[in-house]
């Protein structure tokens, strides 16, 4: 038989996540600090909107891009929260979560071998989907120095003749970090002098702890290069509802209109029902939920001077990520070991990316009472790989 | 300050003052003070503790009473919830809009014993016309937390 499968899949590595989730699995009495979502519940207004959509037999596809009243909302919360001007009518893609809205925006914009710029640490998927598209992905290594932030000499220095897209994912995950209007500033001028395009994933833009959070769209010549990827699943605790979207210049997205008929002809019905309830009454939900991650990221915080772990302070999601380069291990090393000894589960940095080497995540999605028990263990850990060393 | 420290106090009024002080991301010091003040200006009236009874081999019946009366003349509701809520076994008076005037919660040993104070307490004060008492079954949720139900983290535990 011939081989079935195809070269470019082949070539692709799984999530380094994955390892973890398989050992975590196996132990019963295992704690997490490893997810990526939310620990609220959907507020219920929202879930009965679902709910009471089903009820209507409202069980049909919408329109490919989405159902108009959800588009005309998305437009109305971009221009009250970022002062943003978009059309619902050719400017608007409901997508299946902010992932899918990455994918088909690196398919509509790249032809083989163009670069894509990818910062990192960032979120695994980047990489991947720049590789299925037939893109070169190409490395930017952000540094703790710079808190993470990209800088335009870093951009600068990562761009060949060949460069047609950015990739901006801030607020950040794994790292926190997140750019203020002055860093976008910078960097919008090298992506105007250079002609590049931004993919800018901002689907932590309502989890920022230090004034709002600025869009990369809001600065002067940038909304026509950038696809905005915002969507449910962070802001109001959705993730499951599989629902996102994308902004940006009509000529592309009506090709990434294309792709998505295609692919998927239109998001979850019942989730974009939900979705203009969020939009619409929800913002009372967001800031509690914001206020609550505020008050674990400062504990966190807190914790990690107590204990002597560096840490720059995050402003942005859900995520802390503090050095421990200290103790003289990897990440993966550190990781399996805190999670072996101390049965707490945490993600090595170098999951998203290389130059997380002497990092780990820690997600601040758990209510304090569960931080608490977990940042004992760490602490006691700390200690135990200290006087290991003392040795 | 205030505003987010009274959230946090409303849920968990046995937080540590230190830890208080880091949430919030201010000096401890302030929240001794803050404190203090609102204790003092009557804004945080007690720090109470949410119990199940249901759970423990205590017996205990609660009752809502809706009690209708005659407001008096110069003193409004404000007389008669007096001689209402100095009765020690009375939780809570309020007085409200619509079809009654005064709400009243009740806890007691038994069904005999509220029975009794509603029928020789309660009704034989001078304003009131008439009282409907309603017995609770059982609490689903209360003070913003459900009973029935303990939070079950159904998150897979390690995604990107």
């Amino acid at each position: 038989m011939r081989n079935p499968l195809s070269d470019k899949i082949v070539s692709i590595k799984p999530s380094g996540i994955r390892r973890f989730f398989d050992i975590v699995s196996e132990m019963d009495d295992a704690i997490s600090l490893g997810v990526g979502e939310p620990d609220f519940d959907t507020p219920w207004h929202i879930r009965d909107e679902g709910i009471y959509s089903l009820e209507k037999g409202r069980t049909f596809y919408t329109s490919n891009a989405g159902l108009k009243e959800l588009k005309e909302e998305i437009c109305h919360y971009l221009r009250r929260r970022f002062g943003l001007e978009y059309d619902y009518r050719h400017e608007v893609i409901v997508t299946v979560g902010g992932s899918e809205a990455i994918d088909i925006a690196l398919r509509a914009m790249i032809n083989p071998g163009d670069e894509v710029l990818i910062p990192q640490p960032s979120y695994v998927s980047y990489e991947p989907c720049a590789i299925l598209a037939d893109a070169k992905p190409v490395i930017i290594n952000l540094k703790a120095e710079n808190e993470f932030r990209l800088t335009a000499r870093e951009l600068r220095e990562a761009i060949t003749d060949k460069t047609k897209v950015l990739i901006l994912p801030f607020p950040n995950n794994p790292t926190g970090a997140i750019m203020e209007r002055r860093d976008l500033e910078e960097i919008a001028k090298v992506i105007e002098e250079k002609d590049l395009f931004v993919i800018s994933d901002e689907i932590y833009a309502e989890l920022t702890y230090k004034g709002d959070h600025v869009s990369i769209a809001q600065i002067p010549g940038m909304q026509e290069r950038t696809i905005l990827i915002n969507g449910f699943s962070k802001s109001y605790a959705m993730t499951g509802w599989r629902l996102g979207y994308a902004c940006g210049p009509e000529p592309i997205l009506t090709q990434m209109l294309k792709i998505h008929q295609y692919a998927i002809m239109c998001a979850p019905t019942t989730s974009q029902y939900a979705a203009v309830e969020a939009m619409r009454n929800g913002d009372g939900d967001v800031a509690q939920m914001r206020e609550q991650y505020n008050q674990r990221r400062r504990y966190l915080m807190h914790a990690f001077r107590e204990m002597g772990l560096p840490c720059f302070e995050p402003y942005g999601a859900f995520y802390v990520f503090p050095c421990i380069a200290q103790f003289g291990m990897t990440s993966d090393e550190f990781a399996t070991r805190f999670l072996r000894e101390e049965k707490v589960a945490v993600v090595p940095g170098t999951a998203f990316g290389d130059c997380g080497e002497g990092f780990i995540r820690i997600s601040y999605a758990y209510s304090l009472e569960n931080l608490k028990v977990a940042i004992a263990r760490l602490a006691d850990f700390v200690g135990k790989l200290r006087s290991e060393t003392k040795e | 300050m205030r505003e987010e420290l009274l959230k946090i106090i409303e849920k968990n009024s046995r937080i540590d003052l230190k830890e208080l002080a880091v949430i919030l991301g201010v000096e401890e010091i302030d929240v001794v003070n803050e404190m203090a003040a609102m204790e003092a200006e009557g804004i945080i009236c007690g720090y109470h503790t949410l119990i199940d009874w249901e759970k423990t081999s205590i017996e205990k019946v609660s009752a809502l009473i809706e009690v209708r009366v005659t407001p008096q003349r110069g003193q409004g509701f404000d007389n008669i919830a007096e001689r209402i809520y100095k009765y020690p076994e009375v939780h809570a008076v309020y007085l409200i809009s619509g079809g009654f005037d005064l709400l009243v919660t009740l806890e007691g040993k038994s069904l005999k014993e509220v029975s009794a104070f509603v029928s020789d307490k309660l009704s034989t004060l001078d304003s009131i016309l008439s009282t409907a008492t309603h017995f609770i079954l059982k609490k689903y949720k209360d003070h913003g937390t459900i009973l029935t139900r303990r939070y079950e983290d159904q998150r897979e535990k390690v995604t990107p």
